[in-house]
């Protein structure tokens, strides 16, 4: 098993129920509390242990019999090998992220050992079984990219909430408390650029002995006030948009109020950095209250004030965490400031801490029934009853008649290049490309490779630790292998001398494989509403709870492609309500379908029954 | 809204679901009142799912010793007979759910189910029997529908790898929610259960679930031999095929409607299959949260799984839309 989380739990308590005797464990988390409505191994008393052990001792107390092995370790750890993953009969997944599923994925095709993956989201979960050489592998279909946009909607024009948040979290939150370092668009660009970038940046800057109080306003008036005159001067904008309100501290809070916050010096939660809190030091209990624009102004100055004055070493190295809750009112207030200067709604924290850490719904009873659906496919694979498996869909709304909707497994994509080896082409400059960028982009970033070695011939090119900036020769056919995943893949380089910065930014471009389009503006460049934890890979800023859909498969039954079908004039029907556009898909194909025999709606089933 | 707020500490534990739900159903669940009756397999995973939902009390009931038999599907009694003592098998559940959510009152009511009276579900917003026989059913349901309020009524069977629910809201009104359109309020009306198993097999919705006919056999074979659900096995397989074959001809359907194979499953499974328990419990788990928060569209009026093809069916069995 890896993950011990939501579908972790149930799923070790329902395989224990049902007789499995010999279970390795693996989770690299800890406990939080707000784990503990759905991940029911767990109490109170156990936050901050091991998931993985705290797991393993509960379900001993009702089979104290049976053998689990629990470790607290990440699975992308090197003791993970194909070695390791060839010991068991099955592995089932109950894990968070893309980037860990795909790593498994891979070890399950070296090591020959079938996978169960699953996900789940609000009342929405899906069970999906992967035996290498009978029914497609996880990285067969290609996967929702994260969510990203492009950066002038987030930085001139934003129209919905979430472009407010990101702005707050990824480039003010960032610019304030963040790696100064750090790349950040977060100033208009203004149409006539007399002001250099350098003059820019030192309004973030605090001035030596400069009053917490004085800066945050000077923040303030710059980024609601100036930076919008700025963009408002740009008139070609504002043609077809509403134009934003610049916002000045002194119009909201006039000078004379903020002094008397001295005193809540006194009211503010003594005790270690993590439990400072603007909302506390100014007497806000709700978290589901939607503040006024006062309101989220006072937070936005308390907030700075506390980080200044309580947690002035963390300043200038901080990455936005949804579970640090200074952080989360900082947002939520720099959010709905500027979502009032773009008259767009303004939202509670609870709401706001949802959007910017990314926070997936989670329940306990889609949990319980998807962990009992992988237990049915877990049974079937040790058996080898292969006609029996199937991928089950866990359902919000019926589709004809079905909440748990069974369906064939597919065959593996004859072009996917993690299990049918087919070749990729990167397109680049080769005359001036790194051996370093195309590791670091493509290699790991694309193809999510972990520990990779790339080989012209049998020469290698790239060792993991080197720094060899060797250029990369056009015509010639790379090999890039990484021994962990035991995933070898070829690449044929192709030179191409231009590339358009806005619509390519990596400077390459690579196929043969297929990334989904990004739903909003797939050719910009983009700001990603990036995951808290984690800044280092694109892939897992799409969750980071245990409990997300991550397969979103575009066939269903027999029917290939189904994004060729749904495109056509299908009935929209009541019932089509649901989240998900996969979702949506299957109501769409199933409500097209003529109906057969009821309960033998899948052919498979039909022949079986008969029999 | 119902006045009170969640408490801090409500909001921290039950961030993720209020995600899902929103703080007034939250609000809603948290002064709700349900009883179960009949811990096996799938109560047992409800119960564990309504408490970590945090509902207001769960009242739990069955006085049975425990068994092996009744230990096969449960996660609540640790392993080990000295703590037992003759202690009952809800008495020994409720410990371990307290321990689940401490913000969820969890009592023991003893007594046996047929004998309780109309006030005493009163008391309840959700009634959940398992595993009972069709007069038990019957009349647990009369009782809840003769109160004032409304009582969610619910019934499970799990027989081998199948399982049904059946629901009978009463007179259901909700808010329905559709993407694009406005919300509007619906009203859904409920059969009993007497009712709804005495639809003509004949004003059945088309091709309807093959469990739904074998169950029905297999409960009219238990009332006229007078056995529980627990009384039954395999050998019985002849003598319920010829009811099979009476109840097919009285209502002039073909008998080949309720395979050998089923019934013979079906009359096999004293010992549960933890997978579907963890699935009946989920999916019953919704349906109540569902009912009580007055989010969602609940599930009209019975549903199945079958956990050989994986299917999990809603069938709505009602006079009233066969009639008309
Ligand atoms: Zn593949």
């Amino acid at each position: 098993m890896v993950g011990a989380g939501g579908i972790g739990c149930e799923l070790l308590k329902t395989l224990a129920l049902s007789g499995f005797e010999d279970i390795h464990i693996i989770d690299m988390d800890t406990i939080e509390v707000s784990n503990l409505n759905r991940q029911f191994l767990f109490r109170k008393s156990h936050v901050g242990q091991s998931k993985a052990k705290v797991a393993r001792d509960a379900v001993l107390k009702f089979r104290p019999h049976i053998n689990i092995t629990p470790y607290h370790a990440n699975i992308k750890d090197p003791e993970f090998n194909v070695d390791f993953f060839r010991q068991f009969n099955v592995v089932l997944n109950g894990l968070d992220n893309l980037d860990a599923r795909r790593h498994v994925n891979r070890l399950c095709l070296a090591a020959s050992v079938p996978l169960i993956e699953s996900g789940t989201t609000g009342f929405l979960g899906q069970v999906t079984v992967h035996v290498k050489g009978r029914t497609e592998c996880y990285e067969c279909q290609a996967k929702p990219a994260p969510k990203t946009y492009p950066v002038c909607t987030i930085t001139s024009t934003p129209s919905k909430f979430v472009h407010c948040i990101v702005w707050a979290k990824e480039l003010l939150f960032a610019k304030l408390f963040g790696d100064r370092n750090r790349e950040n668009d977060l100033n208009v660009r203004s149409s006539d650029s007399s002001i250099s970038s350098e003059q820019i940046d030192d309004v973030f800057e605090r001035r030596m002995d400069e009053n917490i109080e004085k800066y945050a306003r000077r923040i303030y008036d710059h980024v609601f006030g100036y930076n919008i005159e700025v963009a408002l001067s740009n008139e070609d904008t504002w043609k077809n948009r509403n134009r934003p309100r610049p916002i000045y501290s002194n119009d909201v809070i006039p000078a004379e109020l903020i002094g008397q916050n001295g005193n809540l010096e006194k009211n503010s939660v003594l005790g270690d950095a993590s439990s400072v809190s603007a909302m506390a030091s100014l007497g806000l209990k709700n978290t589901q209250d939607i503040w006024s624009l006062k309101e989220n102004s006072k937070v936005f100055f308390e907030a700075v004030r506390l980080f200044f004055a309580k947690r002035g070493k963390e300043v200038g190295n901080m990455i936005f965490d949804k579970d640090d809750q200074l952080a989360v009112e900082f947002v939520t207030a720099a959010a709905n400031i500027r979502a009032s200067s773009f008259g767009i709604p303004l939202h509670s924290l609870f709401e706001a801490k949802g959007i910017a850490g990314n926070i997936v719904h989670a329940v306990a009873t889609t949990n319980a029934i998807i962990a009992g659906l992988i237990v049915i496919e877990a049974v079937k694979v040790l058996q080898n009853d292969t006609k029996s498996y199937r991928m089950t869909y866990c359902l919000q709304h019926p589709s004809r008649k079905m909440l748990l909707m069974p369906v064939e497994p597919f065959e593996p994509n004859k072009s996917c290049y993690v299990c049918s080896k087919t070749p990729l082409t990167l397109v680049v400059n080769t005359h001036r490309s790194k051996l370093r960028d195309v590791v670091d982009k493509i290699v790991k970033a694309k193809l999510g490779m972990n520990l990779p070695l790339i080989m012209h011939g049998s020469l290698l090119l790239y060792e993991v630790l080197a720094k060899l900036p060797s250029p990369v020769t056009g015509g010639t056919m790379l090999t890039v292998e990484d021994l962990q995943q035991e995933l070898k893949c070829s690449i044929n380089v192709e030179h191409r001398e231009e590339f358009d910065e806005e619509k390519e930014p990596d400077g390459m471009i690579l196929s043969g494989w297929s990334q989904p389009p990004l739903e909003e503006n797939k050719d910009k460049t983009v700001v990603e509403n990036g995951a808290s934890t984690s800044a280092a890979s694109v892939a897992t800023s799409l969750g980071t709870e245990d409990d997300e859909i991550q397969v979103i498969p575009t066939q269903i039954g027999n029917k290939r492609k189904l994004s060729d079908i749904s495109g056509s004039a299908l009935s929209d029907h009541s019932s089509v309500t649901s989240e998900t556009k996969f979702i949506r898909e299957v109501e769409e194909i199933e409500d097209t379908d003529d109906l057969v025999m009821l309960d033998d709606g899948l052919s498979d089933s039909k022949k079986r029954r008969e029999q | 809204m119902d006045g009170e707020e969640l408490t801090e500490q409500e909001t921290a534990l039950y961030d993720r679901q209020i995600r899902v739900w929103g703080a007034d159903a939250q609000r809603r669940l948290s002064k709700s009142h349900i009883l179960v009756s009949g811990l096996q397999g799938s109560v047992i995973e409800f119960c564990k799912n309504i408490v970590l939902a945090g509902v207001g009390s769960l009242t739990i009931n069955d006085d049975r010793l425990v068994t092996e038999e009744l230990l096969s599907a449960n996660f609540l009694i640790p392993l080990d007979e000295s703590v037992y003592s003759g202690r009952s098998i809800a008495e020994l559940c409720c410990e371990s759910l307290k321990d689940f959510n401490p913000m969820v009152r969890v009592s023991v009511e003893k007594g046996e189910l047929s004998n309780f009276n109309v006030d005493f579900f009163g008391k309840f917003d959700a009634v959940i029997i398992n595993c009972c026989s069709l007069a038990t059913k019957k009349s647990v349901n009369e009782k809840c529908r003769k109160l004032l309020k409304r009582v969610a009524f619910y019934t499970v069977d799990c027989r081998d790898t199948c399982a049904e629910i059946f629901v009978d809201l009463q007179k259901y009104t909700y808010l329905k929610v559709r993407k694009g359109e406005e919300k509007f309020e619906c009203l859904v009306e409920y059969p009993s259960f007497e009712e709804a198993i005495s639809v003509h097999w004949k004003s059945l919705p088309k091709r309807v679930s093959k469990l739904y006919l074998a169950m029905r056999v297999i409960e009219k074979f238990e009332e006229l031999e007078g056995r529980s659900p627990r009384e039954i096995s395999t050998t019985d397989l002849v003598n319920v095929q010829k009811l099979r074959r009476e109840l097919c001809e009285a209502y002039c359907v073909s008998e080949s409607l309720i395979p050998d194979h089923l019934l013979g499953r079906l009359l096999r499974g004293k010992t549960e299959f933890p997978p579907v328990c963890a699935i009946i419990g989920g999916i019953l788990g919704q349906e109540v949260i569902k009912a009580i928060s007055g989010k969602g569209d609940p599930l009209k009026n019975f549903f199945f799984f079958d956990a050989m093809d994986g299917t999990g069916l809603i069938e709505d069995i009602s006079k009233a839309k066969t009639e008309g």
